[in-house]
C-alpha cells in the first residue's frame, strides 16, 4: 500500500523524526494559512499524488510543475488555487493523469548535503538492513552501480533491534559533523521505531538532509507497509486512497481477490498465485498479452468466481478469457458454478477458453457441458494458453 | 525411500477443530497419515473424528502421543506464537499452511529458532507429500505416485500442475516439499535441494521457483558446484511487473532484483534444463535425465 507525502509526514512527527514543518491543505485559504503560520519566506508547495515526477509535471488546464518554491502566504493560496481539483500529468500517471485534492505547505529548507537512508527487510538474512549513502537525492541505484563503495549496509538483529551505537555508527560513516551525531542518531532511532511499530517493509529517506544551519531532517519519505500486518494497524489502513487506485483493483479488493491490472488484452481467473504469474507468462509465450494478474485463491466461492468474472469483463480492453483451475482445496465443480452463474449474469462479450484440472473436474466439466454455454474447453495449460491467444487475435 | 515424512511420521495438528484444520486433518487421515493428535486452546480432552486426541497445548500433546511433526491452521495473528510452541515442544519438523503471517513476526519466529533443532517448512505453503506413505497439507492426495522424482516448490497450484505431469508420464514422486511463497519461510529451496541429493530414493529433481529474492540463485549455484542428481526448473513471473506484489508476499520484484530473467540466467549457468512454459515442466526433467 502507498501513501500520501503529508501522510508520511504525519508518521515522522508522531515518530518524533526531525523533518521540515508544514502541513496539508485541501482549500487555497487552508494553504495560506498554514504558510502564514510557518513564518518564513521560504515556502514551499507539493501536489499530493501518488505518482513521482511531480516537479516535472503538467496540469491539464496549462499550469507547469506539481511542486513550486513560493515567497509568501498569497503566492501559496493562488498557486494552491491552480492545483487543487486540477488533474496533474506526470511519467508516472498516464495520460489519464490523477486529480489533486489536496496540497502540502512546508517550510523549503537551504541544503547543504543530500544523504540517503534506508530501512528494509533483507529476505537473504531474514532481518531488517539499513542501507545509507552519502550520496543522497538522486537514484539509489545509479550510486549502487557506479559508486558501491560510497553505500552502506548494517544488519539489524531482529530481537535487539536497532543499538544506540549502531546509530552513532551510521551518522559518522555518512560523515555527519561531531557535534550533530546525537541528533543524527536520534532521528535513525525514531525511524526505527516507527518502521516496526507500524510493520514497515521499506521506508526511504531521499533525501536526508543537512540543512545550511546544520540541521538534519528527513526532507523526503516513502513507505511500504506490510498488507498482511494492516489488521493490527487500523491507522495505517485510514490513510488508503482509493482515488489513486486502479478502479479494476479496488473493485477486487472488496471480494477479497487477488487482482492485478496490466495492459494486454486477454483476462484470465487462475487458482493460486504462482499457477496465476505462470498463466501470464504463458500467453506471453504464445504470443498475447495479459490484461491482469486474478488469484482466486484456494478456497474460493461460487460467488467470488462471479464477482471475479463481473471484473473481467468490465474491462473493454479484454478481448478473451482464460479460466486456469488446478482444483486441490478448490472444487472444479464450483468453479465450474461460478462460471455458469457469472456468464448468465454479465452476457458473456467475448470468447471464454476454460481449463479444468483436480479435484472433482469430472463433475466440472459435465456441468460446463449441460450448461450450453459457448466456450472453449483446454486440454492442458499449453492448449489453453494456444487458444485463447487464438481467440484473442 | 523419502525425504522428512514417511509412514512412521505421527503428526500433530495444531488449530484441528477449526474449519479448514479439521477439513485438511481429515483428508490426511483419509490419505493414510498417522494423525495422532489436535491442539486447540481450551478444547482439551475433546476427541477429533471420535478417534484424535484434542489437548489445550502442544507440550501436553508431545508428552502424551509422541508426535514428532505438526500441522499448523492456525490463523495469521496467532500462527507464529503456534510455530514456536511447537519449537518449544520440542517437536522436529513444524509445516504451517497458514497464509498472511506480518513479515516482522516470521522475523522473529526465524531469529528465535535459530538455537532449535527443529526445522520449519512454510508458512504460506501447501505442505509436504511422500505419496503413498504420508500427506501433510492441503494437496491433492490423489494426483501423487509413489516414485523418485522430488519436487520442491514455492507455489501450491504449480507443484500439482507439475506433479499431474509427471504422474501422467508414468513418472512418481519421493517427496514433494512446498516451501512456500512468503519472503522469511522457515526451509529454503536449496536446503531442500540438498536433502533430495542425499535421499538414496530420489533420482531427479523439480525446483519450481518464481520473483522475488534470491532463494532460486543460491540453490542453482550449489547444484552447479555440488548436485549429482538431474534437476530441471521453473519460474514463474517473467511478465509480473516491477514493483507489484503478485498474490505471494515474496513475489515481488523490488529495486531490479528477484526478476525471472535473472534466477532463468542463474539456473541455466548452473546446468540446469528450464522449462520454457509451466507445461514443460516434466518434459524438461525428462529432457535432462536423457542428456
Amino acid at each position: 500500500m502507498n501513501i500520501h507525502e503529508y501522510q508520511a509526514k504525519e508518521l515522522l512527527d508522531l515518530f518524533q523524526v526531525a523533518n521540515s514543518p508544514g502541513g496539508v491543505a485541501s482549500t487555497p485559504e487552508e494553504a495560506e494559512k498554514i504558510a502564514a503560520s510557518l513564518q518564513t519566506s521560504d515556502l514551499v508547495i507539493k501536489a499530493q499524488v501518488h505518482a513521482g515526477g511531480r516537479g516535472k509535471g503538467t496540469f491539464k488546464n496549462g499550469f507547469r510543475g506539481g511542486v513550486h518554491l513560493c515567497a509568501t502566504p498569497a503566492e501559496i493560496r493562488d498557486t494552491a488555487s491552480r492545483m487543487l481539483g486540477e488533474t496533474l500529468v506526470t511519467h508516472q500517471t498516464g495520460e489519464a493523469g490523477r486529480v489533486v485534492r489536496k496540497v502540502l505547505v512546508a517550510k523549503s529548507v537551504a541544503i547543504r548535503k543530500e544523504l540517503y537512508f534506508a530501512i528494509l527487510i533483507d529476505r537473504a538474512v531474514s532481518g531488517p538492513v539499513i542501507v545509507a549513502s552519502t550520496e543522497g537525492g538522486v537514484n539509489i541505484e545509479e550510486v549502487a552501480e557506479h559508486t558501491p563503495e560510497k553505500i552502506f549496509h548494517l544488519a539489524v538483529d531482529p530481537l535487539l533491534g536497532l543499538q544506540a551505537h549502531q546509530a552513532r555508527k551510521l551518522a559518522r560513516l555518512l560523515e555527519i559533523p561531531s557535534d550533530r551525531v546525537k541528533e543524527a542518531s536520534a532521528l535513525f532511532e525514531n525511524l526505527y521505531k516507527l518502521f516496526i511499530a507500524r510493520d514497515c517493509s521499506m521506508v526511504e529517506v531521499n533525501p536526508l538532509v543537512i540543512t545550511t544551519e546544520g540541521s538534519i531532517l528527513a526532507l523526503d519519505a516513502k513507505f511500504n507497509f506490510d498488507d498482511n500486518a494492516l489488521y493490527r494497524h487500523p491507522d495505517v489502513q485510514a490513510y488508503r486512497d482509493i482515488e489513486e487506485e486502479d478502479p479494476r483493483e479496488v473493485e477486487a479488493s472488496k471480494f477479497n481477490l487477488s487482482y492485478i491490472g496490466l495492459d494486454g488484452n486477454i483476462a484470465c481467473l487462475v487458482n493460486g498465485a504462482g499457477l496465476a504469474m505462470a498463466t501470464m507468462d504463458i500467453i506471453k509465450h504464445h504470443g498475447g498479452e495479459p490484461a491482469n494478474f486474478l488469484d482466486v485463491g484456494g478456497g474460493a466461492t461460487e460467488q467470488q468466481v462471479t464477482e471475479a468474472f463481473k471484473i473481467l469483463v468490465a474491462d473493454s480492453r479484454v478481448k478473451a478469457i482464460l479460466v486456469n483451475i488446478f482444483g486441490g482445496i478448490m472444487k472444479c465443480d464450483v468453479i465450474a458454478q461460478g462460471i455458469i452463474n457469472a456468464v448468465k449474469a454479465v452476457n458473456l462479450p467475448v470468447p471464454l477458453v476454460v481449463r479444468l484440472e483436480g479435484t472433482n473436474v469430472e463433475a466440472g466439466r459435465k456441468l460446463l457441458a449441460e450448461s450450453g454455454l459457448q466456450l472453449t474447453p483446454a486440454t492442458d495449460i499449453a492448449d489453453a494458453a494456444r487458444k485463447v491467444v487464438a481467440a484473442a487475435a | 525411500m523419502s525425504i522428512l515424512v514417511n509412514k512412521n511420521t505421527r503428526l500433530l495438528v495444531q488449530g484441528i477443530t477449526g474449519k479448514s484444520g479439521g477439513f485438511h486433518a481429515k483428508s490426511c487421515m483419509e490419505y493414510g497419515t498417522n494423525v495422532v493428535a489436535g491442539v486447540t486452546p481450551g478444547r482439551g480432552g475433546e476427541l477429533f473424528e471420535s478417534k484424535v486426541p484434542v489437548f489445550d497445548t502442544a507440550h501436553e500433546a508431545r508428552r502424551e502421543t509422541g508426535c514428532n511433526a505438526t500441522m499448523i491452521f492456525v490463523p495469521a495473528a496467532g500462527a507464529a506464537d503456534s510455530i514456536l510452541e511447537a519449537v518449544d515442544a520440542g517437536i522436529e519438523l513444524v509445516i504451517c499452511i497458514t497464509e498472511g503471517i506480518p513479515v516482522l513476526d516470521m522475523m522473529k519466529v526465524k531469529a528465535a529458532m535459530k538455537s532449535s533443532s527443529s526445522r520449519l517448512i512454510g508458512p504460506n505453503c501447501p505442505g509436504i507429500i511422500t505419496p503413498g506413505e504420508c500427506k501433510i497439507g492441503i494437496m491433492p492426495g490423489y494426483i501423487h505416485k509413489p516414485g523418485a522424482v522430488g519436487v520442491v516448490s514455492r507455489s501450491g497450484t504449480l507443484t500439482y500442475e507439475a506433479v499431474w505431469q509427471l504422474s501422467s508420464r508414468g513418472h512418481g514422486q519421493s517427496t514433494c516439499v512446498g516451501i512456500g511463497g512468503d519472503p522469511i519461510n522457515g526451509t529454503s529451496h536449496l536446503d531442500v535441494v540438498k536433502m533430495f541429493n542425499d535421499d538414496p530414493g530420489t533420482e531427479a529433481i523439480i525446483m519450481i521457483g518464481e520473483i522475488g529474492g534470491t532463494a532460486e540463485e543460491e540453490a542453482a549455484e550449489w547444484i552447479g558446484a555440488h548436485c549429482q542428481k538431474p534437476v530441471a526448473a521453473f519460474i514463474a513471473g517473467a511478465t509480473a511487473p516491477p514493483g507489484r506484489r503478485m498474490g505471494h508476499a515474496g513475489a515481488i520484484v523490488s529495486g531490479g532484483k528477484g526478476t525471472a530473467q535473472g534466477k532463468i540466467e542463474a539456473i541455466k549457468a548452473a546446468g540446469i534444463e528450464v522449462a520454457a512454459t509451466p507445461a514443460d515442466m516434466a518434459d524438461a526433467l525428462l529432457r535432462r535425465m536423457a542428456r
